[in-house]
């Protein structure tokens, strides 16, 4: 069984992207979405946390949701992969569930 | 009608949640009302007025060339915290330019943002008659 999970909250707001990343099991996939973008930046206090998130997970970026924000896909944390909405339809036909970190 | 300080102290992210917007708005009614309105971007509000917003991908009206008119309505200081810009990993150079025209100095552009640091901005908003919170 592998998972998407998805955040949509800022991880300066919330400790949903905290959350997710401590729970999610090897080789499950994360894809920050809406506010949960500013998840994936690099420079953050937050960066060192979702970088080591790597190792164990695989991290996706939803690239409409950054562009909205201004925030620019060079300062993406390395190892993030950026997604448009059709790799986001991709991401829930590759696994079998999906949780949301609401 | 008697003028006091407004301060609008924006907390929150544009576009996940409807707070930036809705604040944005009710700066622009205050200001009509002759208030001597300034605003403050603390959190998550930086991101309010970064640059290069682009929201034709997810089918949302982009309101931040809205802010570039606040000088017009004479809401010309807008503070924001260091550090919350710090803990973003930004700086003064991912924000937009936000500029008002000086009319008692033959329309001179100054900068609207005021990078304050937490103390300073604890001062200016104890001189506030009315603070509002988004």
């Amino acid at each position: 069984m592998s998972t998407l999970h998805t955040v949509n909250k800022s991880p300066f707001e919330r400790d949903s992207l905290a959350a997710c990343i401590r729970l999610a099991s090897k080789g499950h996939a994360i894809l920050l979405i809406e506010d949960g973008v500013f998840g994936a930046m690099a420079g953050t206090d937050h960066s060192d946390m979702v970088k080591a998130a790597i190792e164990n997970a695989s991290i996706y970026v939803l690239g409409p949701d950054l562009a909205a924000r201004g925030m620019s896909e060079d300062r993406v944390i390395d190892g993030i992969q950026v997604v448009d909405y059709s790799g986001f339809v991709d991401l829930t036909k590759q696994h079998s569930t999906c949780q949301s970190w609401l | 009608m008697a003028t006091k300080n407004f301060m609008f102290v924006n907390r929150k992210a544009p576009y996940g949640t409807v707070y930036a917007l809705e604040s944005l708005e009710v700066v622009l009614i205050g200001a009509a009302f002759e208030q001597n309105v300034s605003l403050a971007f603390i959190g998550d509000g930086v991101y309010q007025i970064a640059k290069n917003q682009k929201t034709d991908g997810i089918g949302m009206k982009n309101f931040s060339p809205t802010y570039k008119a606040l000088g017009d309505y004479e809401v010309t200081k807008l503070y924001v915290e260091k550090e919350s810009l710090e803990a973003r990993g930004l700086t003064l150079d991912d924000l937009m330019d936000l500029t008002w025209e000086d009319e008692d100095e033959d329309y001179a552009e100054k900068p609207s943002i005021i990078l304050v640091s937490s103390a300073e901005l604890a001062a200016v908003m104890d001189e506030q008659e009315v603070v509002l919170s988004f």
